[in-house]
């Protein structure tokens, strides 16, 4: 899939043959996939399909066994101001002295050492990204006390003021009431579309993003399928990802994958779970 | 409050109170150990280290014990003892949310017996139990005026540490993946932090004692934070809580040595422990109040 769409630039992402072995058990096998700029990608999976290790691998934070990374092209650094991350847990008790506004400019200068001392051109910068994400009307209020869905924002605009070109959100969505939840895929797909900044989103409902997502990597027993919704979320294709058979069913423009009965294509050993 | 004049304010201030040297030595040190615990139990409180405080607090009594065993300040002892215990903690894993609570029991548990061991010693051989009581409660009064720039170097140090770390201690107390994430060196800066702790306890150990220090630490602290949503004026309430409670505590200690027929002074530590709680307390009733009225407008948005 992503050979033939190549494009000039290099991908925002590569992921080459990321192999990763935790405790003596492989959680990821020979994961290869690219990401374009702008582009929208769900990362889908159920809990413990090995999302969150993918996601930690593209940050830096795990060493792979094998298989190599590239961000715009380069071997990631250390400290890649390209990546913005929004991560799944983070400490926001209601009794942290921190401010929506205060948490945002973090995300400018939070690796500095020395107590911080704010430009105005900065502290409009940090106004400016508050607008973008619509917090706004509660700036000034403390992070831990806003609800889930105002979390997610302001953690977006914390990711987003270094300017990055890909933005790593690990499930956002997880814990927010419906409507909420739509909001932030809404926000997320706007920002993305708006200053043409890819997207890697992980979920474990892929319904939520359906309508935005340009793409989808599909992540299940340590290995992933990546292509359009259409080409990945078949009852074929994930079968084949599983290693026994699930039905894939459409209703209402909704998705569903529950495990099916019929084992005809139990355990491939030899396959490998890539679309070219 | 040592230029005041004291005599207006007699009934206040017990004659000598301003011209007694050990009285000088208490405000300086007692202010300054405030300051320094205000700045880190701040941090203490926000990443959830109170225990690990407190543990080293007691595993501090081992080194302080020690300390006074061989004739030396139990200051020294204390520094020695918790240095070691949080670089043995951060090995065990304290950076793990729960290795830490283990990491710390271990070392705490590990600890006490050497503390049983050498006050016991200490006991016996001086055949007095003052070693137990100034190690566990802290000997304000009885600070050697000559103590007075080693506290200050040590206060400098785990002050500094915060101040420095700041914003990276902030980010990575929020996230550990999100500040590595920004190229922020979180072992070292919790290192850094554990560092600072160790000596804001120690500090605290020598003033109102080892067993009392996390109040001074953490009271404060927990107050402050109900009264801002920012980091850096916590900090700073923090610190004038703690002053404000250590000043009056060693006042009324001194006081208090007319207060019963038996002319016995109480310990400065109840003093400043009962102090720190109170405002505790009604900072907790009254912001408890006016927070929920807070809370409203922003639900209601939200609905």
């Amino acid at each position: 899939m992503g050979s033939e769409s190549e494009s000039v630039s290099p991908p925002v992402l590569t992921v080459e043959g990321i192999s990763v072995w935790l405790s003596g058990r492989p959680i990821l096998q020979d994961v290869n996939f690219r990401i374009q700029a702008g582009e929208f990608t769900g990362l889908i999976g159920s809990n413990g399909a090995g999302k969150t290790t993918l996601l930690r691998v593209i940050l830096g934070l795990e060493t792979p066994a094998s298989g190599h990374v590239l961000v715009a092209g380069r071997p990631r650094s250390p400290r890649n101001p390209l990546i913005g991350y929004v991560p799944q847990k983070i400490l926001l008790d209601p009794d942290m002295p921190l401010r929506a506004r205060d948490l945002v400019g973090l995300g400018l200068d939070g690796h500095r050492f020395g107590m911080p001392r704010r430009s105005s051109v900065q502290k409009e910068l940090i106004a400016e990204m508050l607008d973008a994400v619509d917090a706004t009307s509660f700036a000034d209020a403390r992070v831990g006390n806003l609800s889930g869905g105002e979390q997610q924002r302001v953690l977006i605009a914390h990711a987003l003021i270094s300017r990055p070109r890909l933005l790593l959100l690990d499930e956002p969505l997880a814990n927010l009431d419906i409507r909420s939840e739509q909001e932030v895929v809404e926000l997320v797909a706007r920002i993305s579309a708006e200053q043409q900044i890819a997207v890697l989103i992980s979920a474990h409902d892929m319904n939520p993003l359906l309508p935005v997502m340009d793409r989808v990597i599909y992540v299940a027993a340590g290995r992933v399928a990546s292509g359009t919704t259409e080409e990945v979320v078949t009852t074929e294709a994930l079968s084949l990802l599983y290693g026994h058979h699930v039905d894939v069913v459409r209703i209402n423009e909704r998705i569903l994958v529950v495990a099916g009965r019929d084992t005809a294509v139990h355990h491939h050993s030899d396959f490998r779970a890539q679309w070219p | 409050m040592a230029v005041m004049a004291p005599g207006s304010l007699a009934p206040v201030f017990e004659p000598g109170f301003f011209s007694s040297s050990p009285v000088h030595v208490a405000l300086i040190v007692g202010g300054v150990v405030a300051i320094v615990s205000g700045v880190v139990g701040t941090f203490t409180v926000m990443r959830g280290q109170s225990f690990a405080g407190h543990s080293l607090a007691d595993i501090g009594t081992a080194g302080g014990s020690a300390a006074f065993l061989v004739g030396i300040s139990p200051l020294y002892g204390f520094v020695a003892m918790n240095l070691i215990a949080a670089g043995v903690m951060e090995m065990i894993g304290i950076r793990r949310p729960r290795g830490r609570d283990l990491a710390t029991g271990i070392v705490l548990g590990a600890a006490l017996g050497l503390a049983a061991l050498f006050l016991y010693w200490d006991t016996t051989h001086s055949s007095t139990t003052g070693a137990t009581i100034n190690v566990l409660f802290g000997s304000i009064f009885e600070l050697p005026s000559s103590l007075v720039p080693v506290i200050a170097v040590f206060s400098v140090v785990a002050t500094g540490i915060v101040l420095v770390a700041y914003r990276p201690l902030l980010l990575s107390s929020l996230s550990p993946d999100l500040a590595a994430t920004r190229g922020v060196p979180v072992r070292l800066v919790g290192i850094g932090y554990l560092i600072a702790l160790a000596l804001a306890v120690s500090l605290s150990a020598v003033t109102i004692g080892a067993i009392l220090s996390t109040a001074l630490l953490i009271g404060p602290a927990a107050t402050a934070l109900r009264l801002t949503k920012r980091a850096v004026p916590a900090m700073l309430i923090a610190a004038a809580v703690g002053v404000a409670a250590t000043w009056l505590g060693i006042l009324l200690a001194y006081d208090s040595y007319d207060w019963l027929p038996r002319h016995q002074p109480w310990p400065v530590s109840f003093f400043v422990v009962t102090i720190v709680f109170v405002s505790y307390l009604v900072t907790h009733l009254y912001v408890g109040r006016s927070a929920r009225h807070r809370r409203h407008p922003v639900a209601a948005r939200v609905a």
